[in-house]
């Protein structure tokens, strides 16, 4: 491998898939946790989507109808995770956690019953999933944020739910309308990050393909400061130090592979202890988790 | 009255006898619990293979057959030491992830007797299976070299271990058989057991070796690899399968397949297990005695040439015959180098 081929439209490439699943994921994140619920099932409502999307997708031969199913599957396991935090008031963390540990039980039991088989699902034929769309989708589910944060007022609802949740309740607004709302959409779209996962990046569902995604879209949604376009950013960083890695592997190079594999989180542990920027604004949403 | 009586006596006295059979022929059935690695059964792959044999032998001899899959390394003792705890007749460990625990168990349960796929454990209760991979990689690799005109060929491999290196190892003394100025590009999904299952960063790693100008990448990472043959299908490039014959998931796209025959080898020691022939110590599988070989098939044979099967086959039967000695990792390892 040459060095010219660091920087090239391959490159660029490789790290555009890598960043989609990603982006999808903390996008869904910034949704529930600027609202004030702490999200860290991501990664299983990612498991639940790229399941949905990949078992859709084989049934009905379309990656656009598996890629919808995907988003329903993450969000009825958003919607479970709501029931329990929301409306019984349990532990986030702690559901969060078995959340995570569900997804990863309940994926062989329906690859059982749909397919007969202990939790992968048969590869998909190349018609059958996408080259390109989901990184599309995902920038598009971007700017869709970026507007909705800014510029209108569910954006700014969704601010204050999560920074004086009482304050909004005084206001006269529905705390719980709210919050289930940005739950459902944090399921939505983790639930599209797994399917760009089961239907993009790879062809078929099998056990813990998310190794790890869902953390580490969490990663730069702290990262990001909780904001749509840095939380971005940090995604697409996590993706060059990915594709960088993949690059640099069985090359003579200055820097261990190693090394370059844990950049992500050592920007992220930097990140969080505050070297970088003390403002308000760097901090999580006040409100989190009450 | 006294007839319908005598109707339920006779009913019971059926059920009874019912009872005390299904019994018997439980008590008669040889039990077998079968351990599978974190890839799981339907990994198409290693853990596929293993299955397959001990379904084989649950159809052709009757055996009573349970598997397991280890969710994660920490379950694996537990799995076992379940299986050794019930009535069970044999006990087996698919993969290297499973050879302290096995150690352990058999230890625990000296009346059990156990058998351990790719890893050698010295105890009286377990049966050793172990493979030559290197001598499957070595003829892939002239194969590779063989239809790969620049010389460019690459090798993805799950986890960085010794087992893997031995494929690699063996898979570049193949290629610099065929050519000696190829160039071997070497992969490694991770650094954890997620490796055996993150296709989406196999196909990544393959897509980045066809686009340096790869030709053939052989891959030997478990559920991993379907990654690979996409991305050999979306670049219209070869791949080579690994384990069980996976030429079948992307026909035209897989050059061949190295088979490691883990099903014969599972097969046989339920076989002699329930014959009472249990025998611990290590079995060695390699091209000699079929364990180890290559796939050809309806879905590959139009990609191999009669002069390079015929090539193959003289490549085979030096390898048989002592007259190549394929380097082997694990005794490179075992001396001091340098």
């Amino acid at each position: 491998m040459n060095e010219q081929n660091l920087i090239s439209v391959a490159f660029l490439l490789s790290v555009l898939r890598g960043t989609t699943p990603l982006l999808f994921a903390s996008l869904g994140g910034l949704f529930s946790e600027r609202s004030g619920v702490i999200q860290i099932a991501l990664e299983g409502m990612m498991l639940m989507g790229a399941l949905a999307g990949a078992t859709a997708a084989q049934l009905l031969h379309s990656p656009w109808l598996g890629f919808l199913a995907a988003g329903f599957g993450g969000m009825a396991i958003a919607a479970l995770y709501g029931l329990f935090t929301l409306k019984f008031k349990a532990d986030q963390i702690v559901t969060g956690t078995a959340i995570n540990i569900l997804a990863v039980g309940v994926a062989p039991l329906i690859t059982k019953l749909v397919f007969d088989t202990t939790g992968a699902t048969p590869s998909l034929a190349i018609a059958d999933r996408f080259s390109f769309e989901p990184t599309v989708m995902a920038a598009i589910a971007l700017l869709i944020t970026v507007y909705f944060y800014n510029k209108t007022q569910g954006g700014l609802l969704l601010q204050f739910a999560g920074e004086n949740p009482l304050a909004l309740t005084a206001a006269g607004y529905s705390l719980q309308a709210i919050r289930w709302s940005s739950v459902c959409i944090c399921g939505l779209l983790a639930g599209f990050g797994g399917g760009s996962l089961s239907l993009f990046l790879a062809s078929s569902y099998s056990p813990n393909m998310t190794a790890g995604r869902g953390f580490m879209a969490l990663a730069a949604l702290i990262f990001g400061r909780w904001k749509p376009l840095p939380t971005a950013g940090a995604c697409l960083l996590f993706a060059v130090a990915d594709a960088l890695q993949i690059r640099l592997q069985g090359n003579e190079s200055f820097l261990p592979v190693q090394f370059v594999q844990i950049l992500p989180y050592l920007v992220t542990i930097i990140a969080l202890a505050g070297f970088f920027g003390q403002s308000r604004a760097s901090r999580a949403p006040k409100g989190l988790g009450q | 009255m006294k007839a319908l009586n005598t109707l339920q006596k006779g009913h019971l006295r059926f059920f009874c006898a019912l009872i005390l059979l299904s019994q018997i022929v439980q008590a008669e059935n040889f039990r077998v619990g079968l351990v599978l690695d974190k890839g799981g059964k339907d990994d198409k792959s290693f853990n596929s293979a293993a299955y397959l044999g001990a379904t084989k032998a649950q159809k052709e001899l009757g055996i009573d057959l349970k598997y397991v899959e280890a969710s994660d390394t920490n379950a694996i003792e537990n799995l076992h030491r379940s299986f050794a705890k019930k009535d069970f007749n044999l006990i087996i460990g698919i993969g290297f992830a499973q050879v302290d625990a096995v150690k352990k168990i058999a230890e625990q349960f000296p009346t059990k007797n156990f058998a351990i796929v790719d890893g050698e454990i010295n105890a009286k209760n377990v049966k050793s299976l172990l493979f030559e991979e290197q001598e499957g990689s070595y003829l892939v690799g002239a194969l590779a070299a063989m239809k790969s005109p620049s010389g460019k060929i690459g090798f993805i491999g799950g986890m960085d271990i010794p087992l893997i290196r031995r494929f690699a190892v063996g898979y570049e003394a193949g290629i610099k058989k065929i050519k000696l100025d190829a160039k071997l590009t070497t992969n490694f999904i991770g650094v954890s057991s997620e490796a055996w299952n993150n296709p989406a960063k196999a196909k990544e790693l393959a897509l980045s070796q066809y686009n340096s100008g790869v030709e053939v990448i052989f891959v030997a990472a478990g559920a991993s690899g379907s990654g690979i043959f996409d991305a050999a299908e979306e670049k219209k490039k070869l791949a080579i399968g690994v384990d069980s014959n996976q030429n079948w998931i992307k026909p035209g796209f897989i050059l061949t397949s190295m088979l490691k025959r883990v099903d014969i080898a599972v097969y046989d020691t339920i076989k002699e297990a329930r014959d009472g022939h249990f025998a611990a110590g290590t079995n060695r599988f390699g091209l000699k005695s079929k364990g180890i070989d290559y796939a050809v098939d309806q879905y590959n044979e139009k990609l191999i040439s009669a002069e390079q099967k015929s090539q193959l086959e003289k490549l085979k039967e030096q390898i048989i015959s002592g007259k190549i000695v394929v380097p082997d990792y694990y005794k490179q390892n075992s001396k001091p180098t340098k």
